[in-house]
């Protein structure tokens, strides 16, 4: 009786401990940036909000990351398809290739794509000999943001691919569609969930992303600057209330992408 | 068709993925193998990547410890109700979604010296923001959800069927726990670690606000590329930027390797 | 062991899976909890071994309450309906897990397995993990698993649901003689009536949380003590309108009252077949089915749809054939009782002795 009651103990231990932990490192820091930006009152929160520095920051953040969402379900779409129908020499590696963007880190990331861009690269100078340049404007940016965010669609798209019943492509066939057809009408609503939730999250991450686009854009305000760089750029002039205004609209916006998602893929599970 | 698909699709990774990794490779050594050994022997080099290594180390540890915990909370407790456990479940997946500057941002308010709490350690003696423990608490924050969400899945998938049987044949929890259940989740466990060390060794934003990036004291290997680039040291920042890649590439075929093995099992 | 429950009673949320059940077993009975599926009857099993706690009511096992007692230490054995396998452990040291918990010593455990092993005739399998061994295999190992460490109840949740039909049967006997052999206290979910009548000492019916009814297969099947009961064992039919057969006119007298007609309480055959032709009367041949070892036949009368079986020995019946139709007797009843009539003109009312 006494070591049972003893395991009780134990595990009452370490629920609290588990669960005191995920509030102190996740709900505490969420709650406290939304208190924040509230604390020095209503007026100072919408002064800050409405800046149109801070404005344009979030505009563009957005404009560019939907740009590059996009590329990335169509390159995504693709390799996932490649990868999971077409043998090739070759093809394993590539496929485990794909989650090098979540390995790198993304300040070496920033950093190759400098290098890749620059004045003085291949692509740079023939990018000037056309007429403009690449590095520190939106296409950096654009290429920044496509790279960090490039495994999410493929991700996504390929268990789907993977669990597809062959039956259902054969039974198009039988009823006489093309190949084109039954592509469009029978495997790309297959994929389509897949892409969905994979461009959600790759969204998501693209208006987040910091490190990789810090190096690439010129971080010139109204036009080169993003919000995340903006919200750095303010926490380092110690301006923290114009800080958190822009982070509570940036977060908000990311939550409800992510709550989308989940929402989505749980309608998708029960469904 | 297919030729064209193929063709495409490797292009596409080769000037996406392969060629970029080539370009640092070629930068960190276009002055030599002494440009290369030049900028990473530097003392500050040192100590940035001292620092890295510490913060993966303690990182790992501890969110390895707390994500598989809170995963079997979440999956087989009945203590806690359905709703919350929907609501954690939820929950878990925010620092996903925040970027890390804010992320490093929050724990400034939090526990910045101006801040009431920040004020009470610093009487104590502890320094968090612009010290370690800050740096360490930002990553921890940006690497918690990796375990859970990989842990988690399995756990649902195999059900507690196997566990059920180990009671009814007079196993305790922790006998059921360690003979049963973790040898199912073992390697999803360890994909998920591979993941943690990758994002915390890589993590740039959050401990960037955080750290302060002072040189000898808070750099850590990724400010520290970034202040040589700031620094137009582009040879230098190409070394370590070579040094955290080839690491990224090895954590990257050890995830193939755990990911095969929890195919298999 | 002799195990008694009182008054059990559990709910999942809003849902009530279990309703004031209660009942005793004799020690080495083999008892078969037999209902659809969903009426409750693994909540039961769950509750016995102590996988789900009881709302209300009391367990004893020898008269030992065990409502708090948790899985590990109520000594019972549990075979799950999918088995649940150890996936990453051999046949092997599947058996020996219950044993290795209970701290057994090495020589003790090394031959407990190998009598086990030898008597569920996996001999050549220890070594071979779960997922290469075929799905009578599995459910031996599980059972080998279950009683390793001696338990002095078995628990069985359809253990035979994820069998092919053939090796169904095979296994089933098997079981049977297997616990036989052992002596041990068992009870086992199914939702499949052959297998419960088959197998089983007693049964206990069990339909939307409450225990319907408990006895012999025999028992159950002669005289059931409520409509569903009559239903769920055997096949039937339903009949609304029963006066209108000849032999049960007087079932007017009780006004809402229905009748269930099992095949086997119908014959049917030409006028010659019968002696006493008054208790017949003339129906029609709608389909014949062939079912491998005898004839369905689906009659007609008047109104009625009837269903009976007609040996392969007998003269095929076409439809559209007339034919006469004896109704032997039929479980009546209403909303209050339930009862089995007999055909009152079947008894010839003026024998004549020569």
């Amino acid at each position: 009786m006494s070591s049972l009651l003893q395991g009780r103990w134990w595990s009452w231990g370490f629920r609290s401990t588990v669960i005191l932990y995920f509030m102190v490192l996740i709900i505490f820091p969420i709650l406290g940036i939304y208190g924040q930006s509230l604390s020095s009152g209503w007026a100072a929160f919408t002064d800050n909000i409405v800046e149109p520095l801070a404005w344009k920051a979030v505009l563009l953040t957005v404009k560019l990351a939907v740009i590059a969402t996009i590329i990335n379900m169509l390159i995504g779409t693709m390799s996932a398809w490649v990868l999971i129908r077409y043998r090739f020499p070759g093809r394993r590696l590539l496929n485990s290739m794909v989650d090098l963007p979540f390995a790198l880190p993304t300040a070496v990331a920033g950093l190759m794509i400098l290098l890749l861009l620059g004045p003085h690269s291949f692509v740079g100078e023939w990018a000037e000999r056309l007429g403009f340049t690449i590095l520190f404007h939106q296409p950096a940016i654009v290429i920044a943001m496509v790279f960090v965010t490039f495994p999410f669609v493929i991700r996504a798209v390929q268990p789907l691919l993977e669990e597809m019943d062959a039956s259902e492509e054969e039974a198009a066939y039988t009823l006489g569609a093309t190949k084109a057809a039954t592509f469009w009408k029978v495997i790309l609503p297959n994929m389509l969930p897949g892409i969905l939730s994979g461009a959600m999250l790759a969204f998501s991450r693209a208006l987040a992303e910091f490190g990789a686009v810090v190096l690439v854009a010129g971080n010139i305000p109204g036009k080169t600057l993003i919000a995340s760089v903006y919200i750095f750029g303010e926490i380092e002039s110690d301006n923290t209330i114009g800080a958190t205004a822009v982070s509570v609209l940036l977060l908000t916006f990311s939550f409800l992408i992510l709550w989308t998602v989940n929402y989505v893929q749980m309608r998708r599970k029960n469904g | 068709m297919r030729r064209l698909w193929i063709g495409l699709t490797v292009a596409v990774f080769g000037l996406l993925l392969i060629v970029p990794v080539i370009r640092i490779a070629m930068g960190a050594f276009d002055v030599g193998w002494n440009g290369f050994s030049n900028g990473l022997a530097r003392p500050e080099s040192l100590h940035a990547l001292y620092m890295t290594g510490l913060i993966v180390v303690v990182v790992t540890i501890v969110n390895t410890l707390f994500g598989v915990m809170l995963s079997l909370y979440l999956v087989r407790a009945n203590w806690l109700g359905r709703r919350l456990k929907q609501l954690i479940n939820s929950i878990v997946d925010l620092p996903f979604a925040v970027s890390p500057v804010i992320g490093g941002l929050m724990i400034v308010l939090l526990l910045g010296p101006e801040t009431a709490l920040g004020a009470l350690f610093n009487k104590a003696g502890i320094d968090i923001v612009y010290a370690l423990p800050g740096m360490i608490i930002a990553t921890l924050f940006v690497t918690f959800p990796l375990i859970v969400r990989e842990v988690m899945p399995v756990l649902q998938e195999i059900g507690n069927a196997q566990e059920e049987a180990a009671s009814t044949l007079g196993a305790s929890a922790w006998t059921t726990f360690w003979r049963v259940t973790f040898p199912s989740i073992q390697w999803s466990i360890v994909y998920g670690v591979v993941l943690t060390v990758a994002r915390s060794l890589g993590e740039f934003g959050a401990v960037l606000v955080v750290s302060g990036n002072i040189l000898f004291k808070t750099q850590t290997a990724t400010t520290l590329v970034y202040q040589d680039v700031e620094n137009f040291n582009l040879t230098a920042a190409n070394s370590i930027a070579l040094v955290l890649a080839a690491g990224s590439v090895t954590l990257l075929l050890l995830m193939e390797w755990a990911k095969s093995r929890r195919e298999v099992h | 062991m002799h195990i008694e429950v009182r008054g059990l009673n559990k709910k999942f949320g809003d849902f009530q899976a279990v309703t004031d059940v209660g009942f005793e077993i004799e020690k080495g009975q083999l008892i078969g909890l037999l209902g659809p599926s969903g009426g409750g009857k693994t909540s039961i099993l769950r509750m016995l071994a102590g996988l789900e706690s009881v709302d209300e009511g009391d367990i004893l096992f020898h008269g030992k309450r065990v409502n708090d007692l948790p899985p590990q230490e109520r000594g019972i054995g549990f075979v799950f309906q999918n088995y649940a396998l150890f996936k990453h452990m051999t046949v092997a040291d599947n058996i020996a897990f219950g044993l290795e918990v209970k701290k057994w010593t090495k020589p003790k455990i090394k031959e407990r397995v190998a009598e086990l092993v030898e008597l569920t005739g996996l001999s050549g399998f220890e070594k071979r993990y779960p997922h290469q061994l075929s799905g009578g295999q599995r459910q031996r190992v599980a059972f080998a698993r279950a009683l390793a460490p001696e338990p002095q109840l078995l628990l069985l949740d359809e253990p035979f649901a994820a069998i092919d039909a053939k090796i169904r049967h095979e296994l089933r006997s098997w079981l049977r003689e297997m616990i036989d052999r052992l002596g041990i206290t068992s009870i086992f979910v199914t939702h499949d009536q052959d297998e419960a009548i088959e197998v089983a000492d007693q049964i206990m019916i069990i339909n939307k949380g409450r225990l319907e009814q408990k006895g012999t297969p025999w028992e159950i099947y002669k005289n059931p003590q409520s409509p569903f009961v009559a239903g769920f064992i055997g096949e039937s039919t339903i009949v609304e309108d029963v006066s209108s057969l000849r032999g049960f006119g007087n079932v007017s007298d009780w006004p809402g009252t229905k009748a269930l007609i099992r095949p086997e309480y119908v014959e049917v055959g030409k006028s010659s077949d019968f002696e006493l032709l008054s208790a017949t009367e003339t129906g029609h041949v709608r389909h014949v089915h062939f079912r491998g070892s005898e004839w369905l036949v689906e009659i007609e009368v008047g109104s009625t749809k009837l269903v009976t079986y007609r040996s392969l020995e007998k003269e095929i019946l076409h439809p559209g054939d007339e034919v006469q139709v004896l109704i032997h007797r039929a479980y009546l009843f209403n909303d209050n009782d339930s009862w089995v009539m007999e055909n009152k003109l079947k008894v010839d009312p003026m024998p004549v002795h020569i």
